[in-house]
């Protein structure tokens, strides 16, 4: 069990319930350091490269995370993160379909929202929801939340699911009021924000210090990042040939899944499968102002950590990995119904790739070598609310 | 509470650059790949600086280079090259990674995605290698900063034959393209030169790019310059898919939603559709971005030499030529919303759509821009090897350790206490620990970092590290 900055000593009052006192962190999380602002920047090997903005390849520099916080907001996200006061029903914390066990997503096809029970796979009785929950690995560096791009910030994204009917089932009104009749949060929100303790707190704090958490969630010291910053010796043969079926032009993967971050903020219409019973997903496309170029159109994921995020694609179709290898190998568009109206991401094989066995066996290889949770955040073992904290689900 | 600062930019500009010394002083030594070895195998063995020398005969392989300062050398002796041969079965010939790489003198062929690529590499030298389609890109330079392809012979490509794309600071000159749907193309890239080619014989001549959907939302500052580009009449045989099916042949230069792009000293014959064309993006692609401006501006259509172009326009050409009721087509056409150009030699040349262009001043040309490269090489890795440390405690380390309380690991107040200043003690303890404490579990053993990266971990640990 990890104990990071928090000590949560918990008290038994007078009449057997949990009470607990908090402290915040006054240090950085794991692969961040403190700079003369006060606040957290990430730290990784990366750093050591230069390359111009926006280029990938093997030893370049990341882009920049988009926020940087203090590490008592990152503390404070973290609670918060965890603790089901702020949902509808005080049932469902962001933990309970962002599981850490999980990659910080759920293991369904799509995700289960409002009046859920339980954690990942197991959880049931909720509403169903219609997309896929992505996992949170290294989401601080998006431009583009949500699987259609909707969202431009952690903050604006942080509350969609919070006051969806369908998902945490929550509004303005309840977050504040929960908040406000908890005094340990009082204390915790005035201290996170250096403001008096007796000011409310404000919608605007929930967002950046769920934001500020989020961020903290990096992932880069996977195999590949070995074999990356020079341990030739990282990858096994056949994950070395599966990097350059990645990176060649016949499985030009790269082009969207930009390294070192293995993902990019544009949006593109793959041509995923339809989900049987169900109309066609035009995602990006009909958002305002509806743009018929964008239907079907998604945001590209991230590879990091994709062992661990199955199923795939934004509906869950796919189960395993090696089902969507297959998808990519198949002619372009083969999986559009007909009718839809999609335009192709040019850069899907103008032909078809046609990769030959062994080389889809050494992508799936190299796909593993892109795991690391090392820098996983402790779970706090109690929340400010006393609410119950998620269920673990491997010791 | 105060943390330590981190590196700042100027930090990073003013520290060693390992890598390029070594590229450049030769230090290294040279391996010798012979007919029915693998030259794969030499560049395992190869370390930086350097000198792989493969002699004539029939390789089947794909070489990739992930490692610095790598010279990969044909040898080519009585007209007898050194083959690298996909036989339409391999994906790419040759994938390089590393910074300050040459590739040189090899005959690539038959490789089904790219004859020779280059993925984030600076420093790059790609010269006097021929290769040989079908393939997808015959030479391609993808991100990266300062490179020179030079005196290659690259055709059969399905779409550019030599590819700059999303690139910084590259000079292609004096290469020969032909038989491919683009003979060069610059995508997305800043400060590009293109001089001295000879390109012919393509469904497009030359092309800079601005591309949508790419990482890289930017393209400017391209020199198209003293070229002989002719006769790219060639049919467009790109699979329905590629944006490049909807090029019409016969372009000689044609200038796509890029910035500050000046066409000078060129000689431009014999295209069938239209010598020079300065266009928006959705002219070929009509993917949506709004991170970018699809719209050209400030192109500099300078003294070129225009020869019997235009005789035979086809396809969006036609249409577009239809449109403007004008029978054949001209040396200069535009179209789009760019801003800023300017032509000149206006009177002796057949134009369309270029009212919006003024007259360039006398005597403006780019001649003072002799090379795009960089003055010096780019320095890939400007630390020292204390800050390495500092980096690769961060990075790394506390993931499973802080200062002074328990995480994974024990804290680092009880390691400071138990070496002391042995670095060296410490250092070999990160590459192999053992198990000393029941309560915490194994640690797992570091040794990926290098020798040096250890000892610095330690000093960084044992000597800087407080809080």
């Amino acid at each position: 069990m990890r104990l990071l900055a928090l000590t949560a000593v918990l008290l038994l009052g007078a009449n057997g319930a949990h009470a607990a006192s908090f402290a915040l962190a006054d240090h950085c999380p794991p692969s961040f350091d403190m700079a003369e602002d006060g606040r957290c920047h990430l730290v990784s090997l990366y750093q050591m490269y230069t390359a111009a903005p926006g280029q990938g390849g093997l030893r370049v520099p990341l882009p920049e995370l988009k926020g940087s916080y203090t590490p008592q907001q990152i503390d404070l996200g973290r609670l918060l993160f965890f603790d089901p006061v702020l949902s509808g029903d005080g049932k469902s914390s962001c933990a309970h379909c962002h599981h850490p066990d999980l990659a910080y997503a759920d293991g369904r096809t799509t995700g289960m929202g409002a009046s859920g029970e339980g954690v990942g796979p197991a959880r049931r009785q909720g509403d169903v929801l219609p997309r896929n929950t992505p996992g949170l690995w290294n989401v601080g560096f998006l431009g583009r939340l949500f699987w259609d791009g909707r969202a431009t910030s952690l903050e604006e994204q942080s509350v969609g699911p919070l006051f969806a009917a369908n998902e945490m089932a929550s509004t303005p009104d309840h977050v504040r009021q929960a908040l406000a009749m908890n005094p340990e949060y009082r204390r915790l929100f005035a201290q996170a924000f250096q403001r008096s303790a007796n000011q409310p707190i404000a919608l605007e704090e929930v967002a950046t210090a769920l934001a500020a958490f989020e961020t903290s969630l990096v992932s880069l010291n996977s195999r590949f990042d070995r074999y990356a910053h020079g341990d030739d010796r990282a990858l096994s043969d056949s994950e070395v040939r599966g990097w350059n079926v990645f990176r060649g032009f016949v499985g030009r993967c790269t082009q969207c899944h930009v390294p070192p971050l293995f993902q990019s903020d544009d949006l593109a219409a793959i041509g995923a499968p339809p989900v049987p019973g169900q109309p066609y997903d035009q995602g990006a496309g009909v958002l305002p102002p509806a743009d018929p170029a964008l239907n079907g159109a998604f945001k590209v994921p991230t590879l990091r950590n994709i062992a661990l995020t199955a199923p795939y694609f934004q509906a869950g179709q796919f189960a395993q990995l090696a089902d969507v290898v297959d998808f990519y190998n198949a002619p372009r568009g083969h999986a559009v119904p007909p009718g839809a109206k999609v335009e192709l991401h040019w850069h899907i094989h103008m032909r078809q790739a046609e990769l030959p066995p062994q080389d889809v066996a050494d992508l799936l290889s190299f796909l593993n070598a892109l795991t690391d949770t090392s820098m996983s955040p402790q779970v706090p073992t109690a929340v400010p609310s006393g609410l119950p904290v998620i269920p673990r689900l491997h010791p | 509470m105060r943390g330590s600062k981190p590196m700042t930019a100027s930090a990073l500009a003013l520290a060693t650059a390992w890598i390029s010394l070594a590229a450049s002083q030769a230090l290294g030594a040279t391996l010798t790949v012979k007919a029915g070895e693998s030259i794969q195998a030499a560049v395992k063995r190869a370390l930086p600086g350097d000198r792989i020398e493969v002699e004539p005969g029939l390789y089947k392989e794909t070489v990739f280079i992930d490692k610095d300062g790598i010279e990969l050398s044909g040898i080519v002796r009585g007209g007898q090259w050194p083959v690298l041969d996909g036989e339409n079965k391999l994906n790419d010939g040759v994938l390089v990674s590393g910074h300050g790489v040459t590739i040189e003198r090899l005959w690539v062929k038959r490789y089904k995605g790219n004859g020779i690529m280059t993925q984030g590499s600076n420093n790059y030298r790609i010269a006097y290698n021929v290769v040989e389609g079908p393939c997808f890109y015959a030479i391609f330079p993808q991100f990266g900063k300062n490179g020179l392809v030079t005196h290659n012979v690259a055709f059969g490509s399905e779409d550019a034959a030599i590819y700059v794309g999303m690139s910084d600071n590259v000079d292609v000159v004096h290469n020969q393209t032909y038989a491919s749907i683009i003979g060069i193309e610059s995508e997305n890239s800043h400060d590009i030169l293109i001089e001295n080619n000879y390109v012919h014989d393509n469904v497009v001549g030359i092309a800079t790019t601005m591309l949508p959907a790419l990482p890289v939302k930017s393209s400017d500052r391209i020199i198209i310059r003293n070229n002989i580009v002719a006769r790219n009449n060639m049919k467009n045989t790109a699979p329905p898919g590629a944006i490049t099916a909807g090029a019409p042949p016969g372009l000689g230069i044609l200038v796509l939603g890029t910035d500050h792009t000046t066409v000078e000293g060129n000689l431009i014959r014999d295209n069938d559709g239209v010598g020079v064309m300065v266009s928006e993006t959705n002219f070929l692609v009509t993917t949506p971005d709004d991170r970018m401006d699809p719209f050209p501006d400030s192109t500099q259509v300078l003294r070129n030499v225009f020869l019997n172009n235009g005789s035979n326009p086809q396809g969006t050409l036609r249409d577009l030529l239809d449109i403007a009721g004008v029978e054949r087509g001209v040396d200069v056409l535009a179209t789009g919303k760019g801003r800023d150009h300017c032509i000149a030699d206006r009177l002796a040349l057949t134009t369309l759509g270029t009212r919006n262009f003024a007259d360039c001043a006398p005597g403006t040309t780019s001649a003072a821009v002799a090379s795009m490269q960089t003055a010096k090489p780019v320095v890939a890795t400007p630390f020292t090897a204390d800050q390495k440390g500092r980096l690769t405690y961060l990075a790394v380390c506390t993931g499973c350790h802080t200062y002074n309380s328990k995480l994974v690991g024990p804290p680092m107040v009880v390691i400071k206490a138990l070496y002391g200043k042995d670095e060296q003690r410490l250092a070999d303890y990160i590459a192999k620990p053992v198990r000393k404490r029941p309560d915490y579990p194994e640690m797992p053993s570091q040794d990926y970092l290098p020798e040096d990266i250890r000892l610095a971990v330690a000093r960084y640990i044992l000597s800087e590290l407080s809080h």
